[in-house]
């Protein structure tokens, strides 16, 4: 892969502990469903943290509840000071935080450069369209295609990113590797490396653990909509029985 | 053979009040998921606000054409934030019903005032009189309606399928809950799409005004039409509305030709038939 030259990003501003994202007894129900029960975890300023568990733990709904996708939440939500658990989708976006969906939402009625431009620049600090197609060649010979004519890891790519011009520092990925093929994953994790360096904060959804083990600072358990442990990196190889246990393999 | 011309210039011109109708519709049920009934009666108001500008502000046709669709999709925007929006998300039948009672609840207003007798509306001065193009005569007024309908028609096109707000209407209309997420204000786009597709009736009832007289039912008649033309052409398909609205206005045309008396039900036959066929209509996406 190419060595790409990015400007020097200067990080958005954490808060002074460089706690960019403090989640307190977070609930979160779909209608009637109550999903999550009480979610704590943080994520630091320019750190990839990783949220691990079995099917229908609640990660997703942890991501779109942060996003302000839920109606119904309760607890906090702070991210660089600010509460955002009564804040609407577009003012939390706004802030800084960015999602890319599970199911990518590549939106059919689109080409590709309509989609890639879709998400509006909310401050200043995002990569420019040269610095995209840096990291991602393929997108810039497929502009004028429709979206959803994209196989998944182009689609993937194209997921990533979109939100990457936005400005936005704080960015959650759910799942970027499932279904895809190992080539692609590997990208994948040489692009989250590459946003690491240039400072951005990224919280993680992911099923494949080996994937997750290359670019993750920290891991979070959920099982039953609440984390039940955590550990760091250099943790994780004793932790490895464990975790086995927590996710079923 | 006049007669047959004189028929088709008939087509064109209900064909350009099907595609200036069916477009409204067409994105408002695709970014709003309602069918709004009330579509009728808002292209009756455009007219009566076309009335209205001359006779009381003394405002003529030229005004009306840019005021009419501004104030009356004012007034529809109104509507989607203190009723519409409380039944977004709900089935479709909900925005069936309150959009019906809506349009009855106008229409009534109308009639109380108005009675059901029209109100004439004079051509403007600049679109009087005729030109014989050789096979047939042709009243310059109802070119115009051709003309300028089919250009409203392609500018709305272009501006949804082509321009960057196009695409966030497009989007919202496929995702509403991402396209927020990504900072965008969907439920103010949401209203201004109402608006849009309200002033759109407007206009339609504004062209309408000179030739079909002024009158509080004129939108009762027009919009089961309309409604059958977007199931033919297929909800939310924008170039679907405009191909079929002025092909429908066509058809109609040549039917009162060579066969009157299927005029009237023409298009509900092919209505039917497109439904057996083809249910998301000729050239809608699938649900």
């Amino acid at each position: 892969m190419p060595e790409v030259t990015m400007a020097t990003r200067a990080p958005a501003a954490a808060s002074d502990a460089g706690t960019v994202l403090g989640v307190k007894s977070l609930e979160a129900w779909y209608g009637e469903s109550h999903i999550l029960h009480g979610m704590n975890f943080t994520v630091n300023a320019g750190e990839v943290v990783t949220l691990l568990g079995r099917n229908g733990a609640g990660k997703t709904t942890t991501l779109k509840s942060i996003m302000g996708m839920l109606a119904k939440r309760a607890g906090s939500v702070r991210f660089n000071n600010r509460e955002l658990i009564r804040l609407t989708s577009d003012r939390i976006a706004r802030l800084g935080v960015a999602l890319c969906p599970e199911e990518r939402g590549i939106f059919s009625s689109l080409d590709v450069r309509e989609n890639l431009l879709l998400p509006p620049v909310v401050r200043d600090g995002g990569l420019s369209l040269e610095q995209i197609f840096e990291l991602f060649p393929n997108l810039k010979e497929r502009l004028s295609s429709q979206g959803t004519k994209l196989s998944g890891g182009e689609q993937q790519m194209l997921a990533i990113a979109r939100i990457l011009r936005t400005g936005a520092s704080f960015l959650m990925l759910d799942e970027p590797t499932e279904g895809l093929a190992p080539v692609i994953i590997q990208q994948i994790g040489h692009t989250i490396a590459r946003l690491k360096k240039e400072g951005f904060t990224i919280l993680l959804v992911e099923q494949n653990f080996r994937f997750a083990s290359t670019v993750a600072d920290r891991y979070y358990v959920v099982e039953h909509g609440k984390v039940i442990d955590g550990f760091s990196n250099a943790e994780l190889p004793a932790n490895m029985d464990k975790l086995h246990g927590y996710l079923g393999v | 053979m006049q007669a047959l011309y004189a028929q088709l210039l008939v087509g064109l011109i209900n064909g350009s009040f099907y595609a200036l109708l069916s477009l409204g519709l067409a994105v408002i049920f695709g970014m709003l998921n309602i069918i709004n009934f009330a579509h009728g009666a808002l292209y009756m108001i455009g007219a009566f606000c076309a009335y209205f500008l001359l006779n009381i502000a003394g405002l003529g046709y030229w005004w009306a054409l840019l005021l009419a669709p501004i104030i009356v999709g004012i007034f529809g925007m109104v509507l989607e934030r203190t009723m519409l929006q409380w039944i977004a998300g709900l089935d479709h039948l909900y925005g069936l019903l309150l959009t019906f009672g809506l349009a009855l609840i106008l229409q009534g207003v109308f009639q109380n005032f108005f009675g059901s007798s029209g109100l004439p509306y004079a051509i403007p001065d600049q679109l009087r009189g005729g030109m014989n193009l050789g096979f047939m005569f042709l009243p310059i007024y109802r070119g115009w309606v051709v003309v300028f309908s089919l250009v409203v028609c392609i500018a709305t096109w272009f501006l949804i399928e082509r321009t960057r707000l196009g695409a966030y209407l497009r989007a919202a209309t496929e995702n509403p809950t991402l396209v927020r997420a990504f900072g965008i204000n969907v439920p103010r786009m949401i209203t201004l799409t109402y608006g849009l597709g309200v002033g759109l009736a407007a206009l339609a009832g504004v062209l309408s005004a000179p030739i079909n007289q002024v009158r509080p039912l004129m939108g009762e008649n027009i919009i089961i039409v309309v409604f059958a033309v977007v199931v033919i052409g297929g909800m939310g398909s924008i170039m679907g509305s405009i191909i079929t609205g002025f092909a429908l206005g066509v058809i109609e045309g040549l039917t009162k030709y060579f066969y009157p008396e299927a005029s009237n039900t023409v298009v509900f036959v092919l209505m039917v038939l497109v439904l057996l066929v083809k249910p998301t209509g000729l050239t809608g996406r699938a649900a």
